[in-house]
C-alpha cells in the first residue's frame, strides 16, 4: 500500500513539474512573477520545515534567516556593484545566513519549546530594528534598492526560480528521508534516548540548522536581485515567517513537499481574492485554521488519507 | 524634571504591561497554553469601547463595559475555537499539540485582526477617556488619564491576586497550575476550572486593551508588537510566574521609556531586546521561573 500512495505522488508530482515546465508559454509575464515569487518563498517554507518537522525547533523566526541572506547580499551588491559579481554577493548572502543559523543553533542546543521559540522571535526583532537604525548602510524603513538584478526577462527569472526550488527540494526532501533525517526526528521527538542510541544529537541539529539557514539565505538573495530591492516588509518582518510558518504546516508537516505546496496556494489564494481586498487575508487565514483543526496532517495528509480510505 | 517625567511616565506604561501580561501567563500556569491571539483580543477589546462611543455615541462608562464584554466574548471564542478542539483531537500527537496551539491561536488572530480592519479600517483608533484632563504633580504635567490608567491597572492586579489567594474558585485555579492530576482527584472538574481561566483572561485583556486605547491608542497593526511584547515579558519573569511577569514589565516599561527619553524614542525597544537575549542565555527559565 505505501508503495502505491508514494507512486500516486510521484505521478502527481511529475505532472505538476511537467505543467511548471510549460506554464511560461501559455500565461502571462504578471502570472509568471507570481510564480516567482511563489517557488522562493516555497524554498523558504521548506527550510523552516527541515528545521521545524524533522529537528522539532520552533522556529518563529524564519525571517532572520532570510533577512540575514538578502540584505547581507543586497548590500554587497550596492556598495560595491560594478566590481562585484551578483553571483558573489548571493553566495556571500548565503554564507552570511549559515553563520546566522549557527548563532540561532547556539540557544537552541540550551533552551526548547516556548523559549527557544522566543529567541528566535526576538532575533527577528533585533535584525529590524537594526536595519531601520542603521539606515545609511541598509535603506532603513524605505528599502535598499540593488543597481543589478539577475534578468529583467520574466521567463528567465521564472526557469531560475523554478529550478533552484526543485533542486532545492529535492536535495531537502532526500536529506529529510536519509538516516539524517530519522537520527533528526528522532531526536526531535525524544532528545535523551536518541542521545543513548549513540547518536550525536548537538551535532545533527546544528548541521539542520546549517542547512536550513543555507537555503533560507540563498533564497533571500536570490530573490532580492530578482525584485530589485530589499525592504523589511518583504524580507524581516514577522508576518513574512508567519506566512512561511501557515505555509508548511497548511501543506503538511514533516513532508518538506506539502511545506512547497502550501506556500504556493498561500500565494495564489491571496492573489486570486485580492479584488476582495481587506478580506482576502481573512479569507485564507479562516481556510488555514479550518484545514488545522480539521485536517491536522495539511495538504498532503489529505491526500494521504483519501488514498488509504 | 526630566527623572520625575521618567518615573510617572514610566509606571503608567508598566502597569499597563503588567495587566496585559497577568493574563497571559495565567492561561500558560495552568493550562499550558500560549494564546498568540493575545494582542487581538486587547486591540478588539478597545476597536469595540471606541465603536460603542464613536458609532452609536454612549457615554465612556458604557463604551468600556462593552469594551469589556467584548474581551469575554473574544477570549472565550477563542478557547473554544483555537484551542479546546486540539486539546482534544485524538488525531494530533500529545507531543505536537503545542505548536498546533500556537498556529491556531496565531490564525485566529489574524482573523480577528483583519475582521477588525476590515469593519473599522486600518487607522488608529483613540477611546474617550473616562477621565478627562490633566494635572501638575511634582512638576510634571501629565494627562489625569496616565495617572487613572495605573490605578485600575493596580486595582484588577490586586483583584486577580485576592481571587487566586482567598476564594475557594481562585485556590483551585492556583492548584490546578500545580498539579492538574491532583485537582482532578479532589473531585473538581478540570474544563471547568479552564473555563473560569479563560473569563478571567478575557476580563484582564479587555480591561488592558481598553486602557491602552485610551492611553495611547491602537490600531490593527498594535496586534503583532502587543503579543510579542506580553510574550517577551513573561518570558523575562519566567512563564507561569505572575510575580515575575509584574516586575518584568516594571524592568521592560522602565528600560523603554528610559530609553525613549534619554537617547532616541528609535531605540525604544532595543535595551529590552538585548536583556530578553542575555537572560535566555544564561538564565532560559526566566527571573523568576519555577523550572
Amino acid at each position: 500500500m505505501p508503495n502505491f500512495v508514494s507512486s500516486r505522488l510521484f505521478w502527481i508530482g511529475l505532472a505538476t513539474v511537467i505543467v511548471a515546465l510549460v506554464l511560461p508559454t501559455y500565461v502571462s509575464g504578471y502570472v509568471l512573477g507570481l510564480l516567482t515569487v511563489a517557488y522562493y518563498t516555497a524554498v523558504f517554507a521548506m527550510s523552516w520545515d527541515l528545521l521545524f518537522g524533522f529537528a522539532g525547533e520552533v522556529n518563529f523566526g524564519p525571517t532572520f534567516l532570510i533577512g540575514v541572506g538578502a540584505y547581507t547580499a543586497g548590500i554587497l551588491d550596492a556598495h560595491f556593484s560594478p566590481g562585484l559579481s551578483i553571483w558573489l554577493c548571493i553566495a556571500a548572502g548565503a554564507l552570511a545566513a549559515v553563520v546566522g543559523g549557527v548563532v540561532l543553533a547556539l540557544p537552541a542546543l540550551r533552551v526548547s519549546g516556548p523559549y527557544f521559540g522566543l529567541t528566535t522571535l526576538v532575533a527577528v526583532l533585533m535584525l529590524q530594528n537594526f536595519i531601520v537604525v542603521a539606515a545609511g548602510l541598509t535603506g532603513g524603513e524605505i528599502g535598499l534598492a540593488v543597481p543589478d538584478v539577475i534578468s529583467i526577462d520574466a521567463k528567465t527569472n521564472y526557469w531560475i526560480a523554478l529550478g533552484f526550488m526543485l533542486v532545492s527540494g529535492a536535495i531537502l526532501f532526500g536529506l529529510s528521508r536519509s538516516a539524517i533525517g530519522l537520527i533528526l526526528q528522532a531526536s526531535g521527538q525524544d532528545k535523551i534516548q536518541a542521545g543513548a542510541l549513540g547518536f550525536n544529537v548537538t551535532k545533527h541539529k546544528l548541521a539542520a540548522f546549517v542547512v536550513s539557514a543555507f537555503f533560507s539565505g540563498l533564497a533571500g538573495a536570490l530573490m532580492v536581485f530578482y525584485m530589485g530591492t530589499a525592504s523589511v516588509s518583504t524580507f524581516v518582518d514577522v508576518g513574512v515567517g508567519v506566512q512561511i510558518i501557515i505555509a508548511a504546516v497548511l501543506g503538511g508537516r514533516r513532508t518538506v513537499i506539502g511545506a512547497a505546496i502550501g506556500a504556493i496556494f498561500l500565494i495564489g489564494m491571496g492573489e486570486l481574492l485580492r479584488p476582495l481586498g481587506e478580506l482576502a487575508t481573512l479569507i485564507v487565514s479562516v481556510i488555514a485554521l479550518v484545514v488545522i483543526l480539521f485536517f491536522p496532517d495539511g495538504f498532503l495528509g489529505m491526500i494521504r488519507g483519501g488514498a488509504k480510505a | 524634571m526630566l527623572f520625575w517625567q521618567i518615573l510617572i511616565d514610566g509606571f503608567a506604561i508598566s502597569a499597563l504591561y503588567a495587566l496585559g501580561a497577568t493574563g497571559f501567563t495565567l492561561i500558560f500556569g495552568v493550562s499550558g497554553v500560549l494564546n498568540l491571539s493575545h494582542g487581538a483580543i486587547m486591540v478588539g477589546a478597545a476597536v469595540a469601547a471606541w465603536a460603542a462611543a464613536s458609532e452609536f455615541g454612549v457615554g465612556p462608562y458604557t463604551g468600556a463595559l462593552i469594551g469589556i464584554i467584548a474581551g469575554f466574548i473574544l477570549a472565550f471564542a477563542t478557547y473554544f475555537i483555537a484551542v479546546r478542539p486540539i486539546q482534544r483531537s485524538k488525531v494530533i500527537a500529545e507531543s505536537e499539540k503545542e505548536i498546533f496551539i500556537l498556529t491556531a491561536t496565531l490564525l485566529w488572530g489574524i482573523i480577528i485582526q483583519e475582521a477588525i480592519a476590515y469593519a473599522f479600517t486600518n487607522n488608529a483608533k483613540t477611546v474617550l477617556p473616562i477621565v478627562e484632563g490633566v494635572t501638575t504633580v511634582l512638576g510634571v504635567r501629565t494627562p489625569r488619564n496616565e495617572y487613572f490608567t495605573a490605578v485600575i491597572c493596580w486595582v484588577a492586579i490586586g483583584l486577580l491576586w485576592f481571587l487566586v489567594n482567598r476564594t475557594r474558585r481562585g485556590k483551585a485555579v492556583m492548584a490546578a497550575s500545580m498539579n492538574p492530576r491532583g485537582v482532578t482527584l479532589l473531585g473538581i472538574e478540570l474544563s471547568s476550572i479552564y473555563l473560569t481561566v479563560w473569563a478571567i483572561y478575557g476580563l484582564l485583556a479587555g480591561v488592558a486593551g481598553i486602557l491602552l486605547g485610551m492611553f495611547l491608542g491602537v490600531s490593527s497593526y498594535s496586534v503583532g508588537p502587543l503579543t510579542a511584547s506580553a510574550f517577551s515579558i513573561v518570558v523575562l519573569g519566567g512563564l507561569g510566574s505572575v510575580s515575575g511577569s509584574l516586575i518584568a514589565a516594571y524592568v521592560v516599561g522602565y528600560l523603554e521609556t528610559g530609553t525613549a527619553y534619554l537617547i532616541s524614542p528609535a531605540y525604544r525597544t532595543i535595551p529590552a531586546l538585548l536583556l530578553l537575549v542575555v537572560v535566555m542565555y544564561l538564565r532560559p527559565q526566566g527571573l523568576f521561573g519555577r523550572r
